[in-house]
């Protein structure tokens, strides 16, 4: 499980970078929805979220997922080439699979890499 | 193995071949409409009949089905679907009526239509009937809206949230969905039962209803029901029952009895309506006295009182404050109704309860073999069908492998990773219509399964491996798309 | 004991290894009150008494090949089906199998889908057919279903056509009841505009533009410029359509419509009072994800064969729940089924040949009728197997007396459209001879 540890991470299984404001899903949310098949950003550019907001909806071979904004703000930008390559998800979670920027974004709950990697390990059974 | 692909449709297709033709024109040539209006080409294939035939008949041995062997899909009540059901359904009188005939003229399709509501109100204990819904899901639909409407003609605007188990059918929460309500899902306790603290605390004035289905999708009668029913009447709600169950209540219990106030029917489940790769099924829905007015129109009704000499007249009425018209014209009637109704004639009410006697007793013996190499997570006595884990201690092997592996033993798996809540859920469902062989040897394929998986886990890894066809590359499917084929000279297009 | 394969001695045998004394004893979860209830239903009947009783039900109709000539359509018609289609459909390896949830042996079914699908796509003019819906009226009301999720509820105007089939009209009334819909354009007293009429309404917060085509007027229009201006606007447009008319017509893709929907009873489906029918729906790629419905795609097995799975099915209801745009599970299987066959055994010529002879005997039919005193053509546009017929005496009136002399007539239009007393909706296929027709023509003379 990789869990870069500049970033913040909700319990929904999002990240947040609090330095760029970016957002997207974690290595290991995309592992246990496996191969994602479609994406759809739920939120515009301009528009103000709240924490908890669904701002995108993924699918994959065996199960759908809402993802929740982990910070408040505004939406900054969103990845527009997401939709046409869904499987960057999977492949580079933290990289060409970010989903939207939120300016100067208030973070809700989150949990450092460490916290995280404990949480996620109490989940697998 | 031989590579053994049927080309499609297309791929057999070849110019200028011919099927069945139609006769001459015998009226004078009208032109056509103007070119704009035209297509310019019908992609579509050209076959000589016998073409048609060796392919669908080649299709056709592809497919394992209830004619075939046993079928323990839970929750789909695949049970042997009689013959005759398949003759009366395509007599004349039937086939050849339009539905939009006077009602003068079908009479015979109207009496069976009354009838056949009288005999699901007896049977299920319910005040009124619609037999316009198409399937199960379609008639939680007509559910929901009738439970909105109610509350709503109240003005009881509050009520927002339908109370769902966690271990109902998707279709549930989806038919909520569609209407905007807000799903709160409530946990089942340790014996499979609604947990009716978890109830209690989620019964207020915002809630439009409880979904249950009873016997659960464990196979669980809840022992609280009436606790269940008491609690949401209580605080304003309506009970919703989904009957897609209801094979474990003929003759044993009518959900209008125990205070539910809508239900639908699987026809396709219960009352022998064959599953037909997919459908079509029936979906009627019953309901309590407190809901008949909002029942979608029309509803088949009396017009004039019949006499001693007189058949009555039958015709079409429309409730009071109907929620509206669900599908074009009158329901499965043709499929769907004749099947179900020659099936319920051929029962009367001891047969009817007999099918419930022997689907229970079914479902209780092949648990009872199962229990002690399986782990059953709700164990007691079950309904039709039970659930347990395909799983085994430090044993990769899944509830997929082992269904893959029952093909190897010519078995159509169970239902698996349904419901939610049993870890790899292998959901078993015998029916009645099987005999105690057919349930020994299933029982001994799952006890030997159980063994390979010890043993040589890979032969459940691999299965099936004595099946025309091999595991499936899903991804590959969902990834690349392929949802329709052309004829091949049109794929540069 | 009708199906029940048990004998008293297993049954016996089979309640010893559960542990129980009798059947009655599995049932105690039940609450005893209500227990084992009387059922007050007429006693079980033999095969042999069940087949007499239903053939009196069945012969107390009159029906439309042995009784009645019928002009009867307005959302059903009367086709012939060649003899393979029931021969291939009576196969207890498609007819008692279920959805094809196991891959490795449901391959017939799967590729059966497939081609339904890629006949339908290809009729349509569009990229993607699901596995079947409901009816054709219950797939327009989804068509509302999938517009609304595209826009996210954003947009909530939905223009429909008054010339949409009325019972679709109401049924996407029934689904939109708890969406906050509103509605435009379905308005019973003005319908005689066409698209032209329907283009004004169409503005930035439409979501949906539903036309029919024919409509049900029978009239035949193109809707290029309506789908351009709803897209400008960025609407999407819904066609319904028939399909049989659709083997001799510009196809709606080619109009650049959304989504194509419609009833596919004409092919092979009986009559059968009603239902089960067969509703279709085509899309364009890019919604896919928001349709109702299964789906299945090509894919291969591991022992490298082309074989087929239900696919993206993590949009349905199973899986998503409460958040899938639509609740359907089962669907129609069998009747896509039949809609394959027939259109595989017809083949494109004998669709053609169909199409082509429910076209001429319509307007040979038209032209005879509307030379009848009192008798016209209420509309000018094109048309092509059902047109409305202007009466010199109220509809039902003269179906009345059409019914007396063994005609089915057509539909009263007045039923629907209160402007419309005196109308009647006709429709004529291949199964009309051409004596058939002229008896019609006479009886109304003589009317
Ligand atoms: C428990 C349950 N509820 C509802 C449904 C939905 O019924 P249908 O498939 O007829 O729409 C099903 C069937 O699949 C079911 O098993």
């Amino acid at each position: 499980m990789n869990t870069p540890s500049n970033l913040k991470y909700a319990k929904s299984d999002e990240w947040f970078d609090p330095a760029t404001g970016t957002v997207g899903i974690s290595d290991y949310a995309q592992n246990q929805l496996s191969d994602i098949v479609f994406v759809e950003i739920l939120v515009e550019e301009g528009e103000e979220v709240t924490v908890g907001k669904a701002i995108a909806s993924v699918e994959s071979v065996k199960a759908s997922s809402e993802i929740y904004a982990p910070a408040a703000g505004k939406v900054s930008a969103v990845n527009k080439g997401l939709s046409d390559k869904p499987e960057t998800l999977n492949s580079d979670p933290y990289g060409e699979g970010w989903m939207i920027k939120i300016e100067s974004g208030q973070a809700g709950e989150v949990m450092d890499a460490s916290e995280y990697e404990k949480y996620c390990e109490g989940r697998s059974h | 193995m031989a590579n053994i692909v049927e080309p499609t449709i297309f791929e057999l297709s070849s110019p200028g071949r011919r099927g069945v033709t139609m006769p001459a024109s015998d009226v004078p040539e009208a032109s056509l409409p103007p070119k704009e209006l035209l297509r310019s080409e019908l992609p579509l294939p050209e076959l000589a009949e016998v073409d048609v035939v060796r392919h669908y008949m080649k299709l056709s041995k592809f497919n394992y089905s209830v004619d075939d062997g046993f079928y323990p899909l839970g929750s789909c009540t695949m049970k042997y679907n009689p013959k005759i059901n398949e003759d009366t359904c395509r007599l004349p009188g039937f086939l050849f009526t339009h539905p939009l005939q006077p009602i003068e003229t079908v009479q015979g399709n109207l009496a069976l239509m009354f009838e056949m509501q009288e005999w699901l109100k007896e049977i299920s204990g319910f005040a009124g009937v619609t037999l316009q819904p198409a399937a199960g899901a379609h008639g939680e639909f007509t559910g929901v809206l009738m439970m909105a409407a109610y509350h709503k003609l109240r003005s009881d605007t509050k009520r927002t949230k339908m109370l769902i188990p966690d271990a109902a059918h998707g279709t549930n929460p989806a038919s909520v969905g569609m209407l905007g309500m807000q799903v709160v899902t409530i946990p089942s306790d340790e014996r499979g039962n609604v947990d009716l603290e978890k109830l209690k605390a989620a019964c207020d004035d915002t809630v439009v209803g409880m979904m249950l289905t009873n016997p659960n999708t464990l196979g669980m009668f809840d022992e609280h029901i009436e606790e269940v029913v008491k609690l949401v009447k209580d605080c304003g709600g309506l009970m919703y029952g989904d009957g897609a169950n209801l094979n474990a209540l003929l003759g044993i219990v009518r959900p209008g009895d125990l205070g539910f106030d809508v239900m639908h029917f699987n026809l396709h489940k219960t009352f022998s309506v064959p599953h037909g790769g997919g459908g079509p099924g029936s979906g009627p829905v019953g309901v309590s006295q407190r809901l008949v007015d909002f029942l979608p129109s029309p509803l088949v009704g009396i017009v004039e009182e019949g006499d001693d000499e007189m058949a009555p007249l039958y015709g079409f009425v429309t409730p009071k404050n109907s929620i509206g018209r669900m599908k074009a014209f009158h329901g499965h009637f043709g499929g769907g109704l004749v099947r179900s109704y020659t099936y319920i004639a051929m029962h009367g009410p001891d047969g009817l309860k007999d099918i419930a006697q022997y689907a229970v007793l079914n479902a209780n013996y092949l648990q009872a073999r199962l229990r002690g190499t399986y782990h059953i997570p709700y164990d007691r006595i079950c309904m039709h069908e039970f659930v347990m884990e395909g799983q085994f201690e430090g044993s990769d092997v899944r509830a997929l492998d082992i269904s893959k592996r029952l093909m190897d033993y010519n078995f159509h798996p169970p239902t698996n990773y349904f419901p939610l809540i049993v870890h790899e859920a292998l959901m078993i469902e015998p029916t009645e219509t099987e005999n105690k062989d057919t349930l020994d040897r299933f029982a001994d394929a799952l006890i030997k399964i159980a063994e390979e998986a010890k043993t040589q886990p890979e032969l459940l890894h691999n299965a099936p491996s004595t099946t025309q066809f091999g595991r499936m590359d899903e991804v590959k499917a969902a990834r690349e798309l392929v949802l329709c084929c052309w004829l091949p000279e049109n794929y540069e297009a | 004991m009708t199906y029940i394969p048990i004998s008293s001695a297993e049954r016996d045998a089979m309640l010893k290894t559960v542990g129980v004394k009798s059947l009655d004893d599995l049932f105690e979860a039940v609450p005893a009150k209500h227990r084992f209830p009387e059922l007050n239903l007429p006693p079980a009947l033999t095969e042999m008494e069940a087949a007499a009783h239903l053939g009196e039900l069945a012969s107390t109709n009159e029906n439309v090949r042995e009784h009645l000539i019928s002009f009867l359509g307005a959302g059903a018609y009367h086709h012939y089906v060649p003899s393979v289609v029931d021969h291939m459909l009576r196969r207890g390896e498609f007819y008692t199998a279920y959805t094809p949830y196991q891959p490795e042996i449901s391959q017939g079914t799967l590729q059966a889908i497939f081609e339904y699908q890629s006949l339908m796509t290809n009729l349509t003019g569009m990229e993607v057919s699901n596995a079947s819906h409901y009816d054709g009226a219950t797939a327009a009301a989804e068509a509302v279903n999938l517009a609304y999720a595209q826009y996210r509820g954003k947009r909530k105007k939905l223009v429909l056509s008054p010339a949409v089939n009325p019972q679709y009209r109401e049924v996407i009334r029934t689904y939109t009841q708890g969406m906050g819909v509103d509605t435009a354009g379905d308005d019973a007293e003005n319908h005689d505009g066409g698209p032209e009429a329907l283009i004004p309404l169409i503005d930035e917060s439409t979501m949906l533009v539903t036309v029919q085509y024919p409509d049900f007027f029978g009239r035949i229009y193109d809707y290029t410029d309506l789908i351009k201006v709803a897209h400008e606007k960025g609407a999407l447009v819904c066609v319904v359509a028939n399909p049989t008319a659709l083997v001799m017509l510009k196809t709606p893709g080619e109009m650049g419509a959304d989504i194509v929907v419609g009833e596919a009873q004409p092919f092979g489906i009986p009559l059968w009072y009603g239902g089960p029918y067969l509703g279709f729906f085509t899309t364009k790629k890019s919604y896919v994800h928001k349709m109702a419905g299964r789906l299945v795609g090509e894919t291969v097995d591991v022992r490298g064969n082309r074989s087929y799975v239900l696919t993206l099915t993590a949009r349905e209801q199973h899986i998503k729940r409460e958040r899938a745009t639509s609740n359907i599970c089962t669907n129609q299987g069998l009747l896509a089924l039949c809609a394959s066959v027939y259109m595989s055994t017809l083949g494109k010529q004998g669709l053609q040949e169909v199409a082509n002879l429910c076209y001429q005997k319509a307007h040979y039919a038209a032209s005879e009728l509307s030379k009848l005193d009192g008798f016209g053509l209420c509309h000018t546009e094109p048309y092509f197997h059902e047109f409305v017929l202007c009466c010199p005496k109220p509809a039902s009136e003269v179906n009345q007396y059409l019914l007396d002399n063994g005609i089915l007539g057509g539909y009263d239009l007045g039923k629907d459209y209160p402007d419309m007393q005196n109308h009647l909706l006709v429709a004529v296929t291949e199964m009309n001879s051409k004596d058939e027709i002229d008896t019609l023509v006479e009886i109304l003379k003589e009317m």
